[in-house]
């Protein structure tokens, strides 16, 4: 039977041929948690009368989420997750390394690999070619365990990214188009396959970002075949030894083909309160902002600082407007840092913060106060998200959120790209 | 015929109505990630953010009714096992976000697709989980419910995931 991308990878895990549809108990090879999803999943352990991970060097705690502590609370959980790692010889990824998605794929995740994470975004590993999915803390807590999970083998949506990119337009824009087209249920319970005539236009960190965001069309994973950008990438990393060939098998069954015209795509904005209220820029109103956030699993990584650096370079943070940025690892941190990028970015106006997620989950790092509207990178808008359910966040690439801090009000970065 | 939940086969109820895309933010906030280790003060202000009244109003055994994508957002079990706590018998809804459907199953909270367009805010629901059936007693119309996955059954009748577990030494579905 030939195979989509997911197909195969849950088959070799199970020991046996499975097709979407299937249910099949599976082997992970790498099962991970953060600070605001680890402490439960301690405590189910716990519960479940398991005193050891079945797999302590993929069994990962991060702490990231409220990196460093904002308050003693958390402090205390941070404490307990320290000391459980400690116990069981498991993986500590502690304050200041990095946020959890973007680790992973520094350092553990190979293409074909499954992993399970505590928290939704862990699709994002799906750009090396990972079955990679999010699951609750009891999930992940079954995984440390018994290094095991079930799956349903999702059905699979084929996306085709065709035609060009057009300039001042990036992955961000590509991802919230496509989300704004199929809604934010539109791959619910499904896998989604990356390909088409430009895949290899797409950079890595542009892959990064699109799988990223899968799930905020409910997908299960967003997952792209591995090639030499996968490879490219791995040996930048030092992990070349772990890539192997994925792909899905010509003939594979999908339940929806859908190809996308990047040649239309113009750069986009998602509106309060969800990803799928999608609109170009260029539709908008002069919206005058608050706050602008450029970081995250979706964009925080060195190539969307650089593009931001390069926008704001000479130039200044309109009056009025806070400036937030947050690299996504200590690595990510350390070389821009080394290639002037910070420096660019600090000139201009910008706040640096340390690695982690910043003011993405509304727990430190950049509240909002009531009314206020923010700009950000990140990969959710939904109400309440940053910390203040009176408050709107618009979502774009870290050009347009460069270009907007300048201006002061959302604006169309082509003003300055093209 | 869905589970025995451990409950009584029959829940009764009032709805609480809510509308599409309830996040799990709105559920389970996170400027109150500092309660995550305290699951009952967190159900204290459990669906704040869509309700800020919710929480002081729900009676043990009152359903949640969604419509369409509800529990969309971030892993967190937190949302259904506050949810649970606050005595929530059951979520209705059009359609359920992924995570959120099987951390539901996971904690032991049934979750079930149905048409909640026939179902009013404050309407007092029976629920035959055995059935499949939804009696709308307000409105004296049956709905029905889809089943749940047969895994989910097993699970949902061991009484969550981490009992599922437990009980069998592992998995047995």
């Amino acid at each position: 039977m030939e195979k989509t991308i997911s197909e195969k990878i849950i088959s070799k895990h199970a020991g046996r041929e499975l097709k979407a549809g299937d249910i099949a108990v599976v082997n992970v090879d790498i099962i991970m948690s953060q600070d605001g999803t680890g402490p439960l999943a301690i405590s189910q352990l716990k519960k479940m009368g398991f005193n050891r991970v079945k797999k302590p060097e993929k069994s990962i705690f991060f702490i990231d989420h409220a990196a460093p502590s904002p308050r003693k609370e958390l402090s205390n959980s941070h404490t307990a997750l320290r000391n459980f790692a400690t116990q069981v010889g498991a993986v500590m990824s502690d304050v200041g390394k990095g946020i959890c998605h973007q680790i992973l794929i520094e350092l553990y995740t190979c293409p074909g690999d499954i992993v399970i994470g505590g928290d939704s975004h862990t699709c994002t590993s799906g750009a090396l070619g990972a079955f990679a999915t999010g699951m609750g803390s009891t999930d992940i807590a079954v995984g440390y365990a018994l290094a095991k999970t079930w799956l349903m083998v999702p059905h699979t949506i084929k996306v085709n990214f065709n035609g060009r990119i057009n300039k001042g337009v990036f992955a961000k824009d590509l991802i919230i188009y496509l989300i704004g087209k199929i809604t934010s249920d539109g791959a619910t319970y499904k896998a989604i396959e990356f390909g088409g005539e430009i895949l290899d236009k797409l950079s890595i960190d542009d892959r990064f970002t699109i799988s990223n965001m899968a799930v905020e069309a409910g997908a299960k994973t967003g997952i792209f075949p591995s090639d030499n950008i996968t490879m490219e990438y791995l040996r930048s990393q030092g992990r070349e030894d772990c890539f192997i060939e994925v792909c899905a098998d010509k003939g594979a069954k999908y339940v929806q083909i859908i190809d996308i015209n990047c040649s239309v795509i113009e750069p986009m904005v998602s509106q309060p309160h969800t990803v799928d209220n999608a609109l170009p820029v260029r539709n908008l109103e002069k919206i005058k902002i608050n706050q602008v956030f450029i970081g995250t699993c979706t964009n925080g990584r060195f190539s969307d600082l650089k593009v931001a650096a390069d926008i704001l370079k000479g130039k200044k943070v309109a009056r009025g407007v806070r400036l937030i940025v947050v690299p996504a690892s200590r690595d990510v941190y350390f070389k821009a840092l080394k290639e002037g990028i910070l420096g660019t970015l600090v000139e201009s106006g910008a706040i640096i913060q340390s690695p982690g997620c910043g003011p993405c989950v509304g727990i430190h790092q950049g509240i909002l106060g009531d009314g206020e509207i923010c700009l950000s990178t990140q990969n959710r808008n939904f109400k309440g998200r940053m910390g203040n359910p009176d408050s709107f966040i618009y979502l774009c690439s870290p050009a347009t959120a460069a270009w907007s801090s300048i201006k002061g009000y959302i604006a169309d970065p082509r003003e300055v790209l093209s | 015929m869905i589970a025995d939940t451990g409950n009584s086969e029959i829940l009764t109820g009032k709805s609480f109505k809510f509308g599409d895309d309830i996040s799990t933010d709105l559920i389970a906030p996170g400027r109150l990630f500092h309660l995550r280790s305290n699951l009952p003060e967190l159900a204290k202000h459990v669906l704040e953010d869509a309700d800020p009244e919710f929480a002081g109003k729900v009676k043990p055994g009152d359903f949640v009714v969604g419509g369409r994508n509800f529990g969309l957002g971030s892993s967190r079990e937190h949302a259904p096992a506050i949810m649970k706590i606050a005595g929530v018998g059951a979520v209705l809804a059009r359609s359920f976000a992924r995570i959120f459907f099987r951390n539901s199953i996971n904690v032991g909270l049934p979750v079930l697709v149905c048409d909640t367009d026939k179902i009013n805010d404050g309407d007092i629901l029976e629920i035959n989980l055995k059935k499949g059936v939804i009696y709308n007693k307000s409105r004296d119309i049956k709905i029905g419910f889809n089943p749940l996955p047969e895994v989910m059954i097993r699970i949902l009748n061991d009484g969550g995931l981490a009992n599922h577990i437990k009980r069998n030494k592992g998995f047995n579905l």
